[in-house]
């Protein structure tokens, strides 16, 4: 499976195993043509989970990663790729209904924005809430303290 | 002090009721014996689901305030009398400050014809069913009242729920009620009564409960009773108006302290007035247990001693939990308040042996153990049942139980009238 | 596979004027409310007393557990997943361990696997347990809660007595256990599967024929098994839609492959299957309860760790079974000694999202009763 989808679309696709594990890592540009072929025609009929992890110090900070399963073929995949701050991705809530809500976890934690989600909005976290928590440069001692400020009126709880 | 007792003793010999003699006086005090013993029944009825409940699901109940928790209403009625009353600020006050208060007269006004025995009512009226049914369909409205006012979307969906339900279970129970007004008419003058006091001494005459006449057709119609007499009431299962667990409480969400204990108090003296009616109808009101098959003055005598028989034996189950009460100092005053309530049961038991005390308190002793009957139901109901949905509700009301009634009124008709015929043909008026 | 159907979340721009010009009502269920199980607030829009559709508002739980575990150690966190589902505790251990172990490539010794699978389908039991109580509460049974809570009770005294806690456990470390099994283990737990078997037929007794709960959960919240897979939904949930899936057989991870059982599905997928699904799984847990404990092996219970855990640099995903559907970790490594990025993939939070599929166009009071058989922790879902 990995080398023909490896054939048809070259070096945008970099099939990898760690520990066991298949995984491969996917240019941004090819996301929604491979994660719809793993679908259709790859019988990856389960979308197990939408993560991203934040590497501040590289260029491209974020990887997004699908955790896939085929019930067919009894066989799980991950589906990594490199994002800038800033830049969307599509939404893969037309593939899987279960995307909606982890793609919105995934922007209400990281601020990665979902192009095509039907409602892209905060989850966990109120609506009005400033960052992005699970970006590796959020200052909770900073949030604590502004909090105890705005709210207890002394300068700091720490 | 001779002329009072004179005057009590030509009381007790009366045969009328206070009301229908015209006798206000022997009225008031009947009213306040009534509401008094509705209070306290209500507050034992407390007791004792809680107790019964907890015992069904392998529980204890209440325990901590008084032996076996026995003071446990007292101190939730002083602690809802003590708290702060809450009237919403959005709400309409004052038909907030209504509607408990026509739930609760509602609840107790159907008392004034209930029998308790052949003279132990506060009045007979000819119209008595239509008077209980008419009055007890009342408290519909203040149940909506409250819901409306409390500005609320909870109470308001609880509030049109128990509308439509109370509506429509109505119907199926009028006509359970009038299968058994058809019943009182056979006799010789063909005179059927709508007198609750009328109703029993039918069934006295006809030398059988209604329950058992035209079997089954009268088991049918208790059937109908007993089912929408729950429906009526709001109690498990069709407790869906108060649905805790979808509506939190229903009506009566914003309601707290005193108020809410009215809605409480009219929940339980209207469960008591259901049954009531019930009991009258087709148990037999305070008629004993087989009062033809076991005729003779050895009966009768057998059958007043079971009243005295009965407060004995409780004094005997509490003098043996107080035995086996812990020997612990800490529960000395416990143990000590369960042999004095043991006592006091015993002396009750007691007293109903002295023969003048208990010829006349033997109806009233048997109507109320009929009533408790009913009141174990309830309870029974709500440890067993899962809850009805609101289509399912309706289903019940409007396609089993309202056709089975009609067929059944259609058919008591008809048996009647075949009756009726055959005693006109022998001559005989004997079921 | 079907188009997945599209969740159009509610208009909710307007609800003064939705209530006054048309004959809808917007009511707030939540966060407050005795049968959300926790704080999960759900904002329905009926017509009567229909819903015609409803919004999840969720979060009220949030602890930022994948934030704390960037500042903690490996070994410092594992007290936090007992803190997600918290009423199945040791599953959620069960699956950060081996996560972490497979990331440093360590696998627990078979004594430690089989008391970790024991006590595990307890806490499975107990978990059902739980639910069974509280979903027939929310149907208004308000019995069978008392007896399941009894029952359970046995479960959390073996806990008690293996690890000190009765919820939050904590029974279990990265390489295998903490503590040996207590004196007694083996029978105590041989006395409990004993004790619980008549119990769990006491349970079905009070429901499973009854006529107003077959009416309340017989039809309500169907759910296909398409739509399950769609929306991501596992565990019981899935099963009852008929698709035989359940990750101890599928991927089997401790020493589940080594134990004879069997996976109950139903058919129709509405709340009575996933009712009698999940009684029958409490039966097979006892099987393997009862296998397993029949053949625990001596040896050690850890398994050669270092002291100060550095997992080589890479990634891993990781899921279990756990009670309410596939638990998932996905762990980032650094080479330091705190996880780079933990990710829990909790089943509770996606099956959730089901909950609108299942309700629109049902009553209100089926809405309770979906939300009772969705089996939800509101700890796991917010996390």
């Amino acid at each position: 499976m990995i080398a023909k989808l490896k054939s048809s679309y070259g070096s945008g696709i970099e099939p990898l195993t760690h520990l066991g594990q298949n995984y491969m890592v996917v240019d941004r540009s090819l996301i929604p043509e491979i994660l719809q072929v793993l679908r259709d025609q790859e019988q990856f009929d389960y979308c197990v989970d939408i993560t991203a992890v934040h590497y501040p110090k590289r260029e491209k900070q974020f990887d997004v990663v699908w955790v896939l399963y085929s019930f067919a073929r009894n066989q799980r995949i991950r589906v990594k790729t490199q994002i800038a701050d800033g830049d969307s991705i599509a939404s893969s809530v037309p593939l899987w209904a279960t995307a909606n809500w982890l793609e919105r976890e995934v922007y209400d934690m990281f601020g990665i924005k979902f192009d095509g989600h039907p409602d892209l909005k905060r989850i966990l976290l109120p609506d009005g809430w400033k960052g992005f928590p699970l970006r590796k440069d959020y200052g909770i001692l900073q949030q604590d303290n502004e909090w105890v400020q705005i709210n207890l009126g002394i300068e700091s709880g720490q | 002090m001779h002329a009072v007792v004179n005057y009590i003793q030509s009381y007790l010999d009366s045969n009328q009721t206070p009301g229908a003699a015209g006798n206000f006086f022997w009225a008031t005090i009947y009213i306040l014996l009534v509401f008094g013993g509705l209070s306290i029944a209500v507050i034992a009825m407390n007791w004792l689901e809680r107790k019964i409940l907890a015992h069904m699901q392998v529980r204890l109940g209440p325990m901590r305030v008084g032996p076996h928790g026995l003071l446990q209403p007292i101190a939730d009625a002083l602690k809802l009398l003590l708290k702060e009353d809450i009237i919403p600020a959005e709400a309409d006050k004052t038909v907030f400050w209504v509607a408990p208060f026509i739930v609760v007269l509602a609840a107790f006004t159907v008392f004034v014809v209930v029998p308790f025995g052949p003279t132990h009512a506060i009045t007979d009226m000819n119209i008595g069913i239509l008077f209980m049914l008419g009055v007890s369909s009342l408290s519909v409205l203040g149940i909506v009242t409250a819901g409306w006012a409390s500005n609320s979307h909870y109470p308001l969906i609880g509030a049109l729920r128990s509308s439509a339900q109370m509506v429509s279970y109505e119907v199926a129970m009028g006509l359970a009620v009038v299968s058994v007004i058809l019943m009182t008419s056979l006799n010789e003058a063909s005179t059927g009564t709508l007198s609750m006091i009328g109703i029993v001494e039918a069934q006295q005459a006809q030398q059988q409960w209604f329950v058992f006449k035209f079997f089954p057709l009268g088991l049918i119609g208790f059937f109908i009773f007993a089912v929408a007499m729950v429906a009526e009431t709001n109690r498990a299962p069709f407790d869906l108006p108060e649905a805790e667990s979808e509506l939190t409480a229903g009506f009566h969400t914003e309601y707290s302290g005193f108020r809410w204990s009215l809605f409480f108090l009219a929940e339980y003296s209207a469960m008591i007035a259901v049954s009531s009616i019930a009991v009258t109808l087709w148990l037999g009101g305070w008629l004993r247990p087989f009062p033809n098959a076991l005729q003779g003055p050895t009966w009768d005598l057998v059958f007043s001693l079971i009243p005295g028989l009965t407060f004995l034996f409780l004094a005997g189950m509490t003098f043996y939990s107080t035995v086996r009460m812990p020997k612990h100092p800490l529960f000395r005053v416990q143990t000590i308040g369960l042999a004095g309530f043991g006592a006091l049961l015993g002396v009750i038991g007691l007293i109903l042996f002295i023969p003048g005390v208990r010829v006349r308190v033997q109806d009233i002793f048997w109507f109320s153990a009929k009533v408790a009957a009913f009141m174990y139901l309830y309870i029974w109901y709500r440890g067993t049942f899962p809850r009805y949905r609101f289509d399912q509700l309706m289903k019940v009301g409007w396609k089993v139980l309202l056709p089975t009634g009609l067929a059944l009124l259609i058919l008591t008709a008809l048996v009647a009238m075949r009756s009726e015929l055959l005693a006109d043909v022998r001559g005989v008026w004997h079921p | 596979m079907t188009e997945p159907r599209s969740l159009s979340p509610l208009d909710l721009e307007t609800p003064e004027q939705t209530f006054l010009d048309a004959n809808e009502l917007v009511i707030n269920m939540g966060p407050q409310h005795p049968a959300t199980h926790g704080v999960l607030r759900v904002i329905l829009r009926l017509d009567g007393e229909k819903v015609m559709g409803l919004e999840c508002v969720i979060g009220y739980l949030h602890r930022g557990v994948e934030k704390i575990a960037e500042n903690r150690t490996y070994t410092m966190f594992n007290p936090y997943v007992d803190r997600m589902d918290y009423v199945a505790a040791v599953s959620n251990a069960l699956g950060y361990c081996e996560a972490v172990e497979k990331l440093l490539s360590v696998e627990a010794p078979p004594r430690a696997q089989y008391i970790r699978v024991i006590l595990t389908e307890l806490n499975r039991m107990a978990s059902h347990q739980l639910w069974l109580g509280t979903h027939a509460l929310d149907i208004g049974a308000i019995t069978p809660l008392f007896y399941t809570f009894r029952d359970r009770e046995e479960i959390l005294k073996i806990f008690e007595k293996y690890c000190g806690a009765r919820l939050t456990t904590h029974a279990f470390r990265i390489g295998g256990l903490q503590y040996e099994a207590y004196e007694g283990f083996e029978k105590d737990v041989k006395n409990f599967v004993s004790f619980v078997k008549p119990k769990i037929d006491e349970y079905e007794e009070l429901l499973t024929t009854n006529r107003i709960w077959l009416e309340r959960t017989k039809g309500v919240g169907v759910i296909s098994g398409k739509d399950c897979i769609a929306l991501g939904v596992t565990g019981p949930v899935l099963r009852a839609s008929g698709v035989q899936w359940d990750l101890r057989k599928a991927q089997p991870y401790a020493n589940y492959k080594n134990f004879d059982f069997d996976i109950p599905t139903g058919q129709n997928g509405d709340t009575y299957d996933r009712y009698i699904v999940r009684m029958m799984e409490m039966r097979q847990s006892l099987r393997i309860i009862e296998q397993a404990v029949e053949g625990i092996p001596e040896g050690p219970i850890m398994a050669k760790v270092p002291k100060v855990m550095k997992p080589p640099v890479g990634e891993v995903y990781h899921s279990i079974e756990a009670p309410k559907g596939e638990l998932g970790y996905f762990i980032v490594s650094d080479g330091s000694t705190q996880p780079y990025r933990i990710r829990v993939r909790p089943p509770s939070f996606v099956n959730l999202q089901a909950l609108e599929l299942m309700c629109r166009g049902q009553l209100v009071a089926d809405v309770i009763a979906v939300i009772g058989t969705l089996d939800i922790v509101l700890g796991e879902v917010d996390r």
